[in-house]
C-alpha cells in the first residue's frame, strides 16, 4: 500500500516535488523517487500533469445499506439550542433530499428550551435526551448517549457544530464506533452515485484544501465550522416526530465531575455567534489602543477579536484570539486593523462573507482575502469611522 | 507519576506559501518542527514530574526523520522517547493513529496520564487525543489550561469552554489535551542536551506493538483523502483610495450598500 510512480512516463518535471508538503519527492537518476515518511496526502498526484503518480487503491467494501438517515447533533449550552443546529438541520436537509432520506435532530442536555424549534427548522425527528446527570457537558457521558443511540438507529451521516464542544466529544463517538470523523469541515455535499458524503476541510494552516470520504464504514461523521451554512426558513407546518429517549438502565453519569463553572465576563459577544467581528493586531502597538478598537466594535454591536501578537504580548486575553490556534469565526462581516494577514490568522477568518483590512501596508497578505482594502494608518482610519458611525446615528 | 506525552513532527506552516502563478505550495526553505502545542504538553508533563516526582516518556509517531524530534524532547526534559514508524503505519487517518498510539501507550504501562496538544499544524483536527482516550477506556478532558492537583487517583484541572472555564476532577488514568496557556514551554538546557545526544531512542515497528496491520496505516483507516487542491485565491479587493476621510466614507457607503451595516 502506498504511492506508485510510473517511472516510465516521468519527464522529470518536478511538479510533483515542490507539491509535497512535507518535501519527500527528490529527482533520482532523472526519476522521481519518494522518500520514507509519506503520508498518502495525495498532493503530487494532483500536481503531476503526466500521471506518473497515483496511490495504491484497495477496492472499499460495500457501505451496510441499513444505515439510512442523516443526522444533526443540536448542541445546546445550559439548555438554549445554538445556533450551529439550525444551519445545519438546513445542509442536512439538502443533504437528505439527494439520498431520498429522512433528516433527525439530537438533542442531548437537561431542561432542554425550545427542541420544537428543531422540528420547524426541518428535522423529521427529534431524539431528545435528557437528565440532570447530562446538564454539563462532558465528554464520555455524552460521547456514550450519541454512539449508543447510533447503534440503535443507524443513521448513514451524521453532522455537528465544530465548536469546543463538538471537536472534542465527537471524536470519542467515532473510535467507539470505529468510524472516521473530519474535522472542521467547510463544505458538504452528496456523490450522488456512490451515495457517499464529500466532506471538503482546510489543512496546512487553510494553505491545502482535502476533499475526503468514508467508502465502507457507516455512519460517516463531519463536524462542520459554524456560521459556513446558512440557517434555512422555518416552517412551522413541519412536525417532525419528537421522541423522548428512554434512559432508564442507562449509565448516564460521567467518570469526570464538573466543581465549578467560571464565566468569563470580558468576552460578552461570543465569536462564534457574532454577525461582525472587530478585530485588532500588532500595528496597534501597545495594549491601551485595543480600547479604539472596541469603541469601534461597540458602535457596530460586534465581537472583539484579536490576531495572535497581541494575545502573546498580553494586551488581550486568548478568549478574543481569531486564527488557526484560536477561534475559527465566520461573520458576515470582519474588519481587520493592523492585522497583516499571517496564514494562520487567514485560516481562522477567511469564510467571513466581507473582509476589511485597515493596514499602512500595501503589501500586507491581508489585502490578498480582503472584500475592501484601506491602505493607510489606521489610528486615522478607525477614528474617522467611529466618527461617521456616531454622526449617522 | 508515569506520564506520557505524545507528539508530531509537522511541516511550519508559517513557512508555507502559495506560488501566486502556479498557485501550488512552495516548499523551499520548510523546516519541520515539533507541532507546537506539542511543546505545551511536553512542558506541562516535565513540570508535573517536578512536582511531584516520576517520568516522562515522548511518544510519536512518524516516519525516521521523526527521531531527532525526539531527542529534543529528551534536551526538553523528557526521561525517555520511543519513535513508532514503520510502512505499515503511513497514510493513517485520526482512527488508525489513535488506535497505534493507544498501543504503545499500553505497551509502556503502567500509566497515570497521557498529555497531548490540542491540535496540529497540518492535520489540525484535535482528534487524535480523545480518540486515543476512547481506545484506552480512560476518561479525556479537553483544553486543560491548567493543572490544579494531582494525586494518585485522581486529576484536578481548569478548562476551556466556549464562554469561560470548568474545573474539573477526574480519575486517573486519564487523556488531557493542553492550550497554550497553561505555560510557557522552557527551552532546551545544556545538561538536557547532552543527554539528548547519547539517548537511545527506540523505534517500534507493527513487531514490536504487536498490532495487527489491518488495523493500522492507510489500511486501519476509516477515511480516505480523494482530493487535494489549492484554494483560489485570487486578490478580489477592492482597494479603497483616497485620503482616510474619502476612504471613510467610501467603505461605509459600500457596507451599507449591501445591507451589512445599517443605515
Amino acid at each position: 500500500m502506498g504511492l506508485k510512480i510510473d517511472s516510465s512516463l516521468c519527464t522529470g518535471c518536478e511538479s510533483c516535488i515542490s507539491a509535497c508538503p512535507f518535501g519527500l519527492l527528490e529527482v533520482v537518476d532523472d526519476l522521481v523517487r519518494v522518500k520514507d515518511g509519506c503520508t498518502l496526502c495525495g498532493a503530487c498526484v494532483e500536481a503531476c500533469p503526466i500521471g506518473v503518480l497515483a496511490i495504491e487503491e484497495v477496492t472499499p467494501a460495500a457501505a451496510d445499506s441499513r444505515y439510512r438517515g442523516v443526522w444533526v447533533f443540536a448542541e445546546q449550552h445550559h439548555g438554549q439550542i445554538k445556533g450551529v443546529a439550525y444551519e445545519l438541520l438546513a445542509k442536512a436537509r439538502e443533504l437528505a433530499d439527494s439520498l431520498k432520506t429522512e433528516v433527525s435532530a439530537v438533542c442531548i442536555g437537561n431542561k432542554l428550551h425550545d427542541v420544537a424549534s428543531l422540528s420547524s427548522h426541518g428535522a423529521d425527528k427529534v431524539y431528545v435526551v435528557e437528565s440532570p446527570e447530562l446538564a454539563d457537558f462532558r465528554e464520555d457521558a455524552y460521547a456514550r448517549m450519541l454512539a449508543d443511540l447510533i447503534s440503535r438507529y443507524r443513521p448513514e451521516i451524521v453532522i455537528a457544530g465544530a465548536t469546543p464542544m463538538g471537536r472534542s466529544f465527537l471524536p470519542q463517538v467515532a473510535a467507539r464506533l470505529k468510524v472516521g470523523l473530519t474535522a472542521d469541515c467547510t463544505a458538504l455535499d452528496i456523490d450522488t452515485e456512490k451515495g457517499l458524503l464529500r466532506q471538503t476541510r482546510p489543512t496546512f494552516g487553510g494553505n491545502i484544501m482535502a476533499t475526503i470520504i468514508c467508502p465502507e464504514r457507516r455512519p460517516q461523521m463531519a463536524t462542520v465550522r459554524p456560521r459556513i451554512f446558512k440557517k434555512g426558513k422555518i416552517s412551522a407546518n413541519h412536525r417532525g416526530e419528537i421522541i423522548k429517549v428512554d434512559l432508564s438502565g442507562a449509565p448516564v453519569t460521567s467518570k469526570t465531575k464538573l466543581l465549578e463553572f467560571i464565566e468569563d465576563v470580558s468576552e460578552r459577544v461570543n465569536l462564534d455567534e457574532a454577525d461582525i467581528i472587530v478585530s485588532g493586531g500588532r500595528g496597534l502597538g501597545k495594549a491601551e489602543n485595543f480600547a479604539l478598537v472596541k469603541e469601534l466594535a461597540d458602535l457596530l454591536g460586534a465581537a472583539l477579536g484579536s490576531s495572535r501578537p497581541p494575545v502573546d504580548e498580553g494586551w488581550i486575553p486568548y478568549s478574543h484570539q481569531v486564527g488557526q490556534t484560536g477561534k475559527t469565526v465566520c461573520p458576515r462581516l470582519y474588519i481587520a486593523c493592523g492585522i497583516s494577514g499571517s496564514v494562520q490568522h487567514m485560516a481562522g477568518m477567511q469564510t467571513s462573507d466581507v473582509i476589511v483590512a485597515i493596514n499602512d501596508d500595501p503589501g500586507a497578505p491581508i489585502f490578498d482575502i480582503a472584500t475592501y482594502g484601506v491602505v493607510g494608518d489606521l489610528f486615522k482610519v478607525v477614528p474617522l469611522m467611529i466618527e461617521k458611525l456616531k454622526d449617522q446615528r | 507519576m508515569n506520564i506520557i506525552v505524545c507528539l508530531k513532527q509537522v511541516p511550519d506552516t508559517a513557512d508555507v506559501k502559495i506560488n501566486p502563478e502556479t498557485n501550488t505550495l512552495v516548499r523551499e526553505g520548510i523546516k519541520n518542527i515539533i507541532n507546537p502545542f506539542d511543546t505545551y504538553a511536553l512542558e506541562e508533563g516535565v513540570r508535573l514530574r517536578e512536582r511531584f516526582g516520576g517520568r516522562v516518556t515522548a511518544l510519536s509517531m512518524g516516519p525516521p526523520q521523526a527521531e531527532p524530534m525526539l531527542r529534543e524532547t529528551i534536551a526538553l526534559g523528557a526521561d525517555s522517547a520511543v519513535l513508532l514508524s514503520d510502512r505499515a503505519f503511513a497514510g493513517a487517518d485520526t482512527l488508525a493513529t489513535s488506535f497505534t498510539l493507544a498501543q504503545a501507550v499500553k505497551k509502556l504501562a503502567p500509566y497515570d496520564l497521557v498529555i497531548c496538544g490540542r491540535q496540529t499544524l497540518d492535520g489540525d483536527t484535535g482528534q487524535v487525543g480523545p480518540e486515543m482516550a476512547e481506545v484506552l477506556g480512560v476518561p479525556f478532558v479537553a483544553y486543560v489550561s491548567e493543572v490544579q492537583e494531582i494525586s494518585e487517583k485522581e486529576i484536578r484541572v481548569k478548562r476551556m469552554v466556549e464562554d469561560g472555564y470548568e474545573i474539573i476532577e477526574s480519575p486517573l488514568p486519564a487523556v488531557i489535551s493542553v492550550v497554550k496557556e497553561i505555560n510557557t514551554p522552557r527551552l532546551p538546557s545544556l545538561r538536557g542536551q547532552m543527554r539528548a545526544k547519547s539517548a537511545a531512542v527506540p523505534v517500534w515497528t507493527v513487531r514490536e506493538l504487536g498490532v495487527p496491520p489491518e488495523a493500522v496505516g492507510l489500511a486501519g483507516s476509516a477515511t480516505k483523502v480523494i482530493k487535494i487542491f489549492y484554494p483560489r485565491r485570487e486578490s478580489r479587493a477592492e482597494i479603497l483610495a483616497g485620503a482616510p476621510e474619502n476612504q471613510v466614507i467610501s467603505l461605509l457607503e459600500k457596507l451599507r450598500a449591501s445591507g451589512i451595516i445599517p443605515g
